[in-house]
């Protein structure tokens, strides 16, 4: 079965690209192996302690704890993301794997179909 | 004077770098939305942020929503809504970067 | 009887007007009488949608009854049985939830 990779690379609600990355994950889950990995400014898509009731839109980062149920359990973080951004392992609300850009260039290597939002 | 916003994160987008240029030290520089990325400690622009010639601010509730309250600069102090509304007025004009 | 707020499906428009009562009645609408099976399925359901903030898929759903209340229960005939027809559809108006979406 072919094995997607999910890149998500925009922050959370200055667009609507983040949102529709993870619905992409979790239906495409329902088919094929998928592994998603956060990127760029997609990394903030995780922080902890968002509140975007504050600008009154939904917060969707409770919804990545859904994940490890729709059977996705290779959920990536750039280090470089992170680092350039002052942010570590510690500021996520998920379990996650750190990588490194030679990794990230490994997975999109191996996975059949890369999708980028 | 003059107070520029700016809306777009300088992690993913030239608009800060921009603004920066442009803005001299008797301006106010308000970050809004996902310029609000740009307050950040310790991330790459972190120091030329802390460093540039107009005061630097940002909005709390785009801040908070985005969780990074606990990641805010130490220079940079933040406005909230009435805030942002007393500075248009307080101000020549307002340039919006975005 | 009260006047519940729902769509022309017979969602609730509003999920805060979600009560016990309300659920009692918006199963009445679909000719279900709620027993002890149903609401533990009906909470199950609504505590997944407060955590995550998404309604689960049946495949989802499913598992989760089987990992919460057990092998029996977990499993889609048990809840066709509770739920005619369209289980998840049926459980998300009675429990309050939007709509699911259509792709599973």
């Amino acid at each position: 079965m072919k094995s997607f990779l999910i890149i998500t690379r925009r922050s959370p609600y200055g667009t609507s690209y983040g949102k529709e990355a993870l619905d992409a994950v979790l239906m495409a889950s329902a088919f094929v192996p998928v592994s998603l990995l956060f990127l760029d400014d997609g990394v903030f898509q995780i922080k902890q302690h968002q509140d975007a009731d504050c600008i009154e839109i939904k917060d969707y980062s409770p919804t990545f704890a859904v994940l490890e149920q729709y059977d996705v359990k290779n959920i990536y973080v750039s280090a470089s993301s992170l680092q350039h951004r002052g942010l570590t392992e510690k500021d996520l609300v998920l379990d996650v794997e750190v990588i490194s850009d030679a990794r990230i260039a490994n997975l999109l290597d191996t996975n059949a179909v890369v999708l980028s939002f | 004077m003059i107070l520029h916003t700016v809306n777009k994160s300088p992690y993913a987008d030239q608009t800060l770098l921009s603004c920066l240029r442009a803005a001299s030290e008797k301006d106010t520089l308000l970050l809004i939305e996902d310029g609000v990325y740009g307050a950040l400690k310790g991330g790459e622009y972190s120091a030329l942020v802390e460093s540039a010639a107009p005061r630097i601010l940002v909005l709390a509730p785009d801040l908070e929503a985005r969780g990074l309250l606990d990641k805010l600069s130490t220079t940079i102090a933040t406005v909230d809504y009435a805030g942002f509304v007393e500075l248009t007025v307080t101000h020549d004009k307002v340039v919006s970067w975005f | 009887m009260h006047c519940i707020d729902t769509d022309r499906e017979g969602y609730l428009k509003d999920l805060s007007d979600w009560s016990a009562d309300v659920a009692v009645q918006l199963a009445e609408s679909e000719s279900l009488t709620l027993t002890d099976n149903h609401w533990e399925v009906i909470h199950l359901i609504r505590d997944f949608y407060m955590k995550y903030k998404i309604s689960p898929t049946m495949r989802v759903l499913v598992r989760q009854v089987r990992d919460k209340l057990g092998v029996e229960k977990g499993r889609s005939f048990h809840l066709l049985t509770l739920f005619p027809d369209n289980p998840l559809k049926r459980l998300s108006k009675i429990a309050g939830l939007p709509k699911p979406p259509n792709c599973d």
